[in-house]
């Protein structure tokens, strides 16, 4: 009896998780669709779902009107710049506050935060006279620059909440065994905090790869990143749906990749065992 | 060698004093137990010796030399600590080897050593898998292999038994004993149970509030306790503290009779009392007898008894085995 209970219930919570999966998942689902449809096709109503005429000349015009790889090549150095240097600026940073904390440590994280409380808006036009006046509007210098100030506090927080949780008797067991601290970095910290560098490593990039306020805002075309690419395709022309779809798959398709790829990295749990 | 010399040892958190001044003096092989109530001092004690907290004041000498400038990593001590502490992301063999890895020995001799320290620890089925795949005990034993390995100058027993089960306390507060004696390696173990303490110690170090209270044996503080905590805290059930009149006739504050040192009889001469509560476990007798002006008095017999509640006893006690206590709670002797 209890046994069909709980086979029962399983069954009922796994469906609900899909129905929940798929849900979420829809709106990307809709995208790649209409971009395999026609334009005529992607307006129709009632929606068509999967019997429509396919076609893939959305990409093929897609590519001939603005160049994919210059913007995907924008956004990979912009994204993957910002998050390393992020880092480099965040693990020493976090590192402290999680292994030293002072008094003034949480108030420290709280005022980082609040930065993000602000919103963006509210800072364009100083940020963009000062980029005008340093000649850093529409380069990628500028861009990096923006997304890892932007993402700092995120990251720094993220590094943060995932030393506090390395027990510190580990550390400690390693300085008994005569461990200097390169290699306690090297042997004992670094392997622990793996999944938590390379979750946070993944969200900046997704975070950076997405960012459209700063993008659209502070390039044009040399430095544009693949933001500003979909943009272009909602114009005052008329919305080209079906290109703006195929536009949008091309512009997440590699960072769903990496997401995909990395999903095990995600998946914490490695120092599960360690103390008690 | 391990020979520990502690010369007025302090520290403090701030305006938090947490040892007040610690003087003790561990010979080499010996097995000291650090022992007292939660926030006693005895953990930061441990610590302070093991290098991972700086000294406030004082010196601790290794071997004749002073130590508080070296790093932990240098005073060749090892250390098992409460939480077990294992590398997560190492087998039990790279858990083990990482001391003797980190002090550069040649692989061939890393693997000798570890085997052997495995084998002493019955630990080789299990040496190619990680920590969490091991129970609580066994964790533990990785934990003891990884100090053992490196024979230190010393071993520090930061309460290493208090997460495991009763039963299997018992066993390992053995194998910990017996190991330490085959090793002949210096050991301060800290805990809170005072049974441990009796059980594995050749000398104990009784701490309350930052403070040594008394160094001996256990059979010295059982015997003769310097002062009212150290004769309440060691010993099982707790002494019986008497004060008042009947101290007065003893010409002290306080006067203290183990619940074994109570006579218990039906007539004759003692104090008067009748029974609140009789514990019957077989091997003893525990009474909790209400003495009425005396207070609460307990009274143990070896045996079984045949007495119950709201039975009149008289107790008296055995005249040589009397503690006497001055106001300040210093034990007073002839």
């Amino acid at each position: 009896m209890a046994r069909m209970a709980t086979s029962r219930h399983v069954a009922v919570s796994t469906i609900a998780a899909w129905l929940v999966g798929f849900l979420i998942f829809f709106p990307i689902l809709w995208m790649v669709l209409a971009s395999f449809k026609t334009e005529l096709d992607a307006f129709a109503i009632p929606p068509k779902f999967l019997f429509f005429h396919w076609t893939t000349e959305n990409y093929a015009a897609v590519q001939e009107r603005s160049d994919y790889v210059h913007h995907a090549l924008n956004s990979i150095i912009v994204a993957g710049g910002s998050t390393l240097i992020a880092l480099l600026i965040a693990i020493p940073a976090a590192w402290s506050m999680a292994f030293s904390p002072t008094k003034r440590t949480k108030d420290v994280l709280l005022w980082m935060l609040s930065t993000k409380m602000m919103p963006p808006v509210g800072v364009l036009v100083p940020i963009y006279l000062i980029y005008r006046d340093f000649g850093l509007l529409d380069t990628l210098t500028g861009l990096v620059f923006i997304l890892c100030l932007g993402n700092l506090p995120i990251v720094i927080w993220m590094l943060f909440t995932y030393f506090k949780e390395i027990p510190k008797d580990i550390l400690e067991a390693a300085r008994m065994d005569g461990a200097t601290i390169s290699r306690e970095l090297v042997y004992v910290l670094t392997p622990m905090a793996v999944p938590g560098l390379a979750s946070t490593l993944l969200l900046n990039l997704i975070l950076a790869w997405n960012e459209a306020f700063w993008t659209l805002n502070l390039s044009t075309l040399q430095a544009a990143p693949l933001t500003v690419f979909i943009a272009s395709y909602s114009s005052p022309e008329g919305l080209f749906w079906a290109k703006l779809s195929a536009a949008s798959t091309l512009a997440i398709a590699p960072i769903l990749v990496l997401g995909w790829f990395s999903q095990r990295q995600l998946v914490r749990g490695l120092t599960f065992g360690a103390v008690k | 060698m391990g020979q520990i010399t502690l010369q007025n040892v302090q520290k403090s958190f701030g305006p938090v004093h947490i040892i007040k001044g610690a003087d003790l003096d561990i010979s080499d092989g010996s097995f000291v137990v650090f022992v007292g109530p939660s926030g006693c001092g005895k953990t930061t004690l441990l610590r302070l010796i093991a290098g991972l907290e700086d000294v406030s004041g004082g010196n601790i000498l290794i071997d004749g030399k002073n130590v508080v400038d070296v790093p932990p990593a240098k005073r060749g001590l090892s250390m098992v600590f409460q939480s077990y502490a294992l590398y997560p992301h190492m087998s039990v063999r790279g858990n083990i080897a990482f001391g003797l890895k980190m002090a550069g020995l040649p692989k061939a001799e890393i693997n000798r050593k570890v085997e052997a320290a495995a084998a002493t620890l019955n630990l080789t089925p299990y040496l190619d898998r990680k920590p969490r795949e091991l129970s609580g005990g066994q964790r533990q034993r990785v934990a003891i292999g990884r100090a053992i390995v490196r024979e230190p100058k010393a071993f520090l027993f930061d309460e290493p038994l208090s997460n495991l089960d009763a039963a299997l306390r018992v066993q390992m507060r053995l194998e910990v004993t017996r190991l330490q004696k085959q090793l002949g390696t210096t050991a301060i173990y800290v805990t809170h149970d005072q049974v441990e303490a009796m059980t594995m110690a050749d000398k104990i170090v009784v701490l309350n509030g930052g403070k040594i209270e008394q160094y001996g044996t256990p059979l010295e503080l059982y015997e003769k306790p310097a002062n009212l905590f150290v004769a309440g805290f060691i010993g099982s059930p707790k002494m019986n503290f008497i004060s008042g009149e009947v101290a007065g006739r003893h010409d002290a504050a306080t006067i203290g009779v183990r619940p074994e040192h109570l006579k218990i009889a039906r007539d004759g001469e003692g104090w008067p009392g009748s029974i609140m509560v009789a514990e019957h476990l077989g091997s003893d007798t525990f009474l909790y007898v209400d003495a009425g002006a005396i207070g609460t008095l307990t009274a143990r017999h070896v045996g079984e008894l045949d007495l119950s509640a709201g039975d009149r006893v008289l107790l008296s006690p055995d005249p040589g085995r009397l503690h006497r206590f001055d106001e300040s709670g210093k034990s007073l002797r002839a």
